[in-house]
Order: C-alpha cells, then structure tokens, then sequence
C-alpha cells in the first residue's frame, strides 16, 4: 500500500497543533530541515518538540512561535554558537515563553529507548551529580536494589510523531539510512506515528536486498515524501555535505529579531515548497553534492 | 606567524591522549586535538563520537561538526548513540573531552544557563549534549575553554557536568591540573604568566610549586595544525 504524499500533506495531517515531534535525531546529519520549514509554513502551534541537539532546526521553530516546550540534551548552532532565538524566549519570552526539560544526549536516547521498548524506565548511572535530573523534573533517583548502589530512573519519551530523513524508502516506508543513526532509531521505534522524507523512492526490492540497512520497518510509518535535499544545510551521507557557511549566515542574521523574520521570510514563508527552497539556493546546492564511496558488496 | 591560544590549546589537548586510548571526542576543538594526537604521538588511538561514529583514523578533512560527510567515510562502526554511551557507561573509555562556558575551581562545568532560575535564565547556553555524560563517567575528562573571570567563577549557577573526573583544564592561558579534587596552575601559555592567569581567574589561584611556561607545539604539531586548518577556523578564532 502506498503511502507517498506531498509534504504539505503528510505535515497537515499528521502533526496537529499540540502534537509532541522529536527530529532531528540522528544529531548532526540528516536533519529534516524540509519538515521543520513546512512546520513553520502551516503555522503550527504548542508544538512539544523532542530531539538532542538539533543544530538551528529547533531555533527557527522557536522564533517562529510554533513550540511551547523543548526536552533537548542541546539548542544551538554547532559550528557557529549559541542559539539566538532560543536565547530570546528565554531570556526575554519573545516570542513567547517556553518550557525546556533538560537532558543529556544519553538520558534523550534512553528516554526514546524506553518508548521503543515499552519499559517503564531505564536505570542509569549517568548525571548522578548533575543538576539536570533536578532541572528536567520527571528523572527519579533510586537505590539499585541489587548492589545498593544510587541509580537514576529515566521514564519513556514517547513522540506523537517522529520525522525521521533518510536516503532512499519504499512506499510502504520500509526507511534505509546510513551513517551515523544517534537516536533516530529508537524514536520511529517509541513513536505513535512516523513520517518519512526520503531523498529517492525506491522499489521494495531494494530495501529487501539489504534489510540490515533499514532503521525503521513500514509498519510505524503513516507517511512516506520524496523530498530531495530534504536535509539542507545539515548533510547526508554519501548524498550531499553540509553547508557550513549557511549555519554561519543564519547565526550573523538572527541576531535580532527582527533580523530572523526577515531570515525566515526569506527562506522559508517567502518560498511555496522545498523544491522552490532548492532552486533559490541555485549553484550552491548543486556544489555540495556527493557520490560518496560505494560500500562492499554484501550476498543476502 | 606566532602561535595562536587556539593552536596552543589543541596542541595540549592533544598531548593528553595517550597511544591506544579509547577517546570520547566532543564538539569543537577537541574534534581537532584528536586529529592532532592520531597523526603524532598517538596513532592507536580510537575516537568515539556521540552521534554513532567510531574511528581509528583520523578525518581527512576539516571538520565542522562530528556529522559532517568526511567523519562518517572511512569509519569502523556507524552505530547508535545510546551503542557509545552503553560503552561509556560500563567503564570502556579511557577519556574524555569537552569544551565548557563556565567553571568552578572544583571542575564543575556549566553549560546549560546563567542565573540563578533555570526557567528564567538570565543567559541561556546551549546545554549539555553528551558533555554531562562525559563527565559522568569517562575514566578522566579533558576540557578546554577560554579563560575569562566570568568564566572561571568562584561557584557556578548550574551543573550541568560534574567535575569529579577532571584531569586537565586547558584555557588561553595556561594548564590547569586538579589536586585533591581542586585547581591547580601546572603551567601559563607563552605570552602568559602566574599574574596575568591569576588577574583573569575568579577564584584565588592555586599554583603548582613547579609551575611553568607550556610547552609550545613543536613545528611539526604546528604544520599538521595549520594543515588541517588552514583558514584558522578552529584555532584563529577571534585572532
């Protein structure tokens, strides 16, 4: 059964305002920063959104007024600094106050592991003296009750929606990623629904002939979208590098307020769709190309 | 061309990798120290990055963000995140390192916010990532920050990564090393001194008997830095 749909489909109907969305959660590559614009495109509201570090997708969602809270281990630029819109409604509420729960990428992957296992926690001796248990509110420490030892109880994450981007998925959303996976794995697992962006469509069989490589079974996912350069600027694996310089922009841009609208109005609510968003970026998109390095052949 | 507080910082850091030790590599400079260490004195090194990469040869290219294309080509293992930090949590990593926005002389790191209420931050950082677990459990934790009194404050509003296991503090100025679980200055940068590194530490400063100038990278450290680097990204930051 097929369940390819255009993006402004799959995002319309299956992320409901208030809906609880972890992306980004391969860390650095492969952000669905397609899904984040057409987000911010439909307006979405009280969005809680769920994802480690995010590298500026959670920041445009932020300034856009679409996000009323964050459980996130990091929120920032990685190459260029902090995150000015995230610094604004916090600092300041603009454009409206947020609730943050703090975590660390291990408690953000063992909360999602949690979800995908159907556990109701997971015992950790990570942040044992940290003052984000505290700060993240729904951690609980215990007594391993078999050494005694002190231990921290972490509860499931569980995602309304997990939007995951990957190279190639069949129509069914049989998803094959490679790279590195950080938690995007056990977030399709532990989420209500999945919405796959695929940079090509393929046929089943090609999924079959290399199951190993499949993150995520067709069976979680509600809605596959053939969006190529769905992750720009954050890169994909054998397919396209990332745009260092463009983080490098949005940080100088959105230093004000005013200056982020403007950025946004350019780059996102200015553009009808993610193919448009490709061509404005013209020569430059085609630059970042990559064939990568084929991998050794493996007989099934 | 002199050598820059960027440049001295990796090439400490990478110093503090030992041949055949299992390296937690965080964000930022110190995905350029492990280069450094893998192409010097510690081949056998093996570098493990959050995001599910693990490599025993270093990156041919610059890298931005441990995610970028060349990180991942050429890598032993692309895993899970939770795959690295299971391996981190049995005890498997030798080291670890970081970079931090404040510090206490206790090697406390704050990362997440400043001010006293978390829910209204008076400065809201990025957060932790995977520092905090770092932290938490690499056998010895290597940080580098600039040194600033604002950052190297007498007590810091929040812990986001606690300073039990920290081995070195390697800043723009000099080295510090923890004794009995406080700051010590091993050494002050070129350039540097005792007086300017105290003026610039927000805590009385504690100096080793045998304090000295910091080794400077050798030419052969400055080559394969200035290689790699050759924009200065990284390590002329500000310069």
């Amino acid at each position: 059964m097929t369940k390819l749909v255009s993006l402004k489909e799959a995002i319309a109907r299956h992320v409901p305002d208030g809906s609880a969305v972890a992306l980004g959660c391969a860390l650095e590559p492969a952000i669905p920063f397609a899904a984040a614009h057409e987000l911010i495109r439909q307006r979405k509201r009280d969005l809680r959104l769920i994802g480690p570090i995010s590298d500026i997708a959670f920041d445009m969602l932020i300034g856009s007024g679409c996000v009323a809270e964050v459980h996130a281990a990091w929120v920032g630029n990685v190459s260029a600094g902090l995150a000015h819109c995230y610094r604004r409604a916090m600092e300041q509420g603009i454009p409206r106050r947020i609730i943050v729960r703090d975590h660390s990428n291990f408690t953000m992957a063992l909360s999602l592991l949690a979800g995908a296992l159907g556990a109701p926690y997971i015992a950790t001796r990570t942040l044992l003296r940290s003052d984000i248990p505290r700060a993240n509110g729904t951690f609980k420490e215990a007594t391993s009750p078999w050494d005694g030892s002190k231990v921290l109880l972490i509860p499931p994450l569980v995602p309304d929606v997990t939007i995951i981007a990957c190279q190639r998925a069949d129509a069914d959303g049989n998803a094959h990623q490679w790279g590195p996976w950080g938690v995007s794995q056990e977030a399709a697992l532990a989420a209500k629904t999945v919405i796959v962006l695929a940079d090509e469509v393929v046929d089943r069989a090609v999924i079959a002939s290399d199951p190993n490589r499949t993150i995520c079974p067709g069976i979680k996912v509600a809605a596959v979208v053939h969006v190529p350069g769905a992750c720009h600027p954050s890169p994909l694996q054998g397919r396209y590098a990332r745009d260092h310089e463009f983080f490098h922009e949005y940080h100088r841009a959105t230093r004000e307020a005013a200056g982020f609208e403007r950025w946004i109005a350019e780059w996102v609510t200015g553009v009808p769709d993610h193919a448009a968003y490709l061509a404005k970026l013209g020569p430059r998109w085609t630059a970042l190309r990559e064939t990568g390095e084929p991998a050794a052949e493996a007989r099934f | 061309m002199d050598v820059s507080p960027g440049e001295l910082m990796v090439a400490q850091a990478a110093r503090e990798i030992a041949d055949r030790d299992v390296v937690f590599v965080g964000m930022r400079l110190p995905l350029i120290a492990f280069v450094v260490a893998k192409r010097t004195h510690a081949p056998n090194a093996i570098g493990l990055f959050e995001l599910g990469v693990v490599r025993d040869a270093p990156a041919p290219e610059l890298l931005y963000t441990m995610g970028d294309t060349p990180n991942v080509r050429g890598a032993v293992w692309c895993a899970r995140t939770v795959d690295l930090m299971g391996l981190l949590q049995q005890g498997a990593v030798d080291a670890g390192f970081i970079g931090g926005a404040e510090m206490d002389r206790h090697g406390n790191l704050n990362t997440t916010a400043i001010g006293a209420d978390r829910a209204h931050p008076t400065v809201q950082l990025p957060g932790s990532g995977g520092g905090a677990d770092i932290a938490s459990l690499a056998k010895r934790l290597i940080v580098i920050m600039p040194h600033d009194k604002r950052r190297l404050r007498d007590k810091v509003d929040f812990i986001t990564s606690p300073g039990d296991h920290v081995s070195v503090l390697i800043t723009t100025l000099g080295v510090f090393r923890f004794v009995d679980g406080e700051a010590v200055l091993a050494s002050y940068h070129p350039r540097s001194s005792v007086q300017v590194c105290a003026e610039h530490t927000g805590w009385p400063l504690r100096v080793a008997p045998n304090v000295s100038e910091t080794a400077s990278p050798s030419s052969e450290v400055r080559r394969i830095i200035r290689g790699y680097d050759p924009d200065g990204f990284w390590t002329r930051r500000g310069d």
